[in-house]
């Protein structure tokens, strides 16, 4: 199947559509990938995001909006990273509930300023489950043959906590443990600091930071203490929305 | 109607607030902080706000010639489209309807655009900042505003989701056309009524 051409958010119409789930594993503990099967593809810009619907029997819906973690390509699938939060309406349903040949409703892609055309210089700060935009950043620029213009930083609490580990350490990521660093990490637990990053902007790139609203405050501001202009910083900040 | 859901049922509806819009939630203690660029540091000594456009004056206030116009506050409930609800908060500051009596609006004048001092812009009908329905505001539950709730002071258009209420407001420029502001022009909803979900384009 053909996707209809991407880009930002069309200023029309975004259908609901029914996804299948073809497969679910867990990043971590609390991190869940769901990948689905769309009827209607449309090819998405790295760091765009969809909403997922659930619908009761009496017609009552809940919504919430996760990132794609996948990198655009034409398969007609995508792949979402959903945290399990406490109480989350919607998350703990995708961690307990789910299972593959499940149909799930979702429309997207959304959003068009945090988002990654792929053919320039990116500085990717992310915290916790604010990875997994930045994932598919990092996923199409090794897919495409642009490693070089990436360049990442993932802050997590353990290494437990770090999604995609198998797939993320490269020469082009670093990562920041802020509680426990495991065995022969080149620095001691702690928050990202100024010196994580520094060496890291080379002038010219976008900075995307992506995580909670806490980090998100944080890693602006070590990134404007290294240099990197305010109006080249764009932020995700993923709020406690279940 | 939508595709039931195998194996979803909700969760108490049963309690569920009547202030609540479809697809929302009561987020309680929490205040979500959700914007798109980096929070910026405005002093109120160089804030300013002004009315510009299809009006007869251009007018500019400053931090303390704004709090020289007659308070007003609006008490109930705020939306945002990522589908969580503050109930019963109280935020204090201006009428818009008190800036643009002062600006005087042209006939011709059809919708707003709101600008911030970041930059950011969002669109809304001028019926929507009309007649009682929107504020400029820098106190929000008797508290001053904090920087990442938009102070020293943001927009606040209750009745629409909570992105057209801008935070580190600079002004409304009055035009007589719509013409979409940051999130609109990518895929939300031009006017972005909670009741009845507009929360993209078409909805």
């Amino acid at each position: 199947m053909t996707p209809t051409p991407g880009g930002t958010t069309h200023r029309r119409t975004l259908r609901w559509q029914t996804a299948t789930v073809l497969a679910v594993h867990d990043e971590t503990p609390r991190a869940r990938t769901l990948r689905l099967a769309l009827p209607e593809p449309r090819r998405h810009l790295a760091g765009q995001h969809y909403v997922l619907r659930l619908t009761a029997p009496d017609g009552y819906t809940a919504s919430r909006s996760y990132s794609v973690a996948s990198a655009p390509d034409d398969t007609g699938e995508i792949e979402l990273t959903v945290e399990k939060l406490v109480d989350g309406e919607v998350s703990e349903f995708v961690h307990d509930v789910v299972l593959p040949g499940d149909e799930l409703e979702v429309r997207g892609p959304i959003g068009g300023f945090f988002a990654w055309a792929g053919d320039s210089p990116a500085l990717l700060v992310g915290g916790g489950s604010g990875v997994v935009p930045l994932m598919a950043m990092l996923r199409l620029a090794r897919r495409t043959g642009r490693a070089d213009l990436v360049r990442m930083v993932v802050s997590v609490r353990s290494p437990e906590d770090l999604y995609y580990a198998a797939e993320l350490p490269g020469p082009q990521t670093t990562v920041v443990y802020t509680r426990v660093a495991p065995p022969g990490a080149p620095r001691p637990p702690g928050r990202l600091a100024v010196a994580d990053v520094a060496a890291l902007v080379r002038g010219g790139e976008d900075a995307y930071v992506c995580g909670s609203a806490g980090f998100a405050e944080a890693a602006t501001t070590v990134l404007l203490a290294a240099g990197v202009p305010v109006e080249r910083i764009k932020v995700e900040r993923f709020g406690p929305s279940g | 109607m939508a595709t039931t859901t195998r194996g979803f049922f909700g969760r108490g509806r049963a309690a569920r607030d009547p202030r609540l819009p479809p697809g929302q939630y009561d987020a309680r203690d929490d205040w979500p902080v959700l914007h798109a660029e980096a929070t910026p540091r405005i002093g109120t000594d160089r804030w300013t706000f002004t009315v510009e456009g299809l009006v007869e004056r251009e007018t500019t206030w400053t931090w303390d010639e704004i709090h020289a116009l007659p308070r007003s506050r609006y008490a109930g409930d705020i939306h945002c489209v990522t589908t969580w609800s503050k109930l019963g908060m109280t935020f204090d500051g201006v009428s818009v309807d008190t800036l643009l009596a002062a600006a005087g609006p042209l006939p011709t004048a059809t919708h707003v655009v709101a600008v911030s001092h970041t930059g950011y812009t969002t669109n809304l009908p001028l019926t929507d900042v009309t007649g009682g329905k929107a504020w400029v505001v820098w106190d929000a539950d008797g508290r001053p505003l904090t920087v990442e709730h938009g102070g020293p002071a943001r927009l606040l258009v209750p009745h629409l989701y909570f992105w057209k209420s801008a935070k580190w407001v600079s002004g409304l420029r009055l035009l007589d056309h719509d013409e979409p502001g940051f999130w609109e022009r990518n895929g939300y909803h031009d006017r972005g009524d909670p009741w009845t979900e507009q929360r993209y384009q078409g909805d």
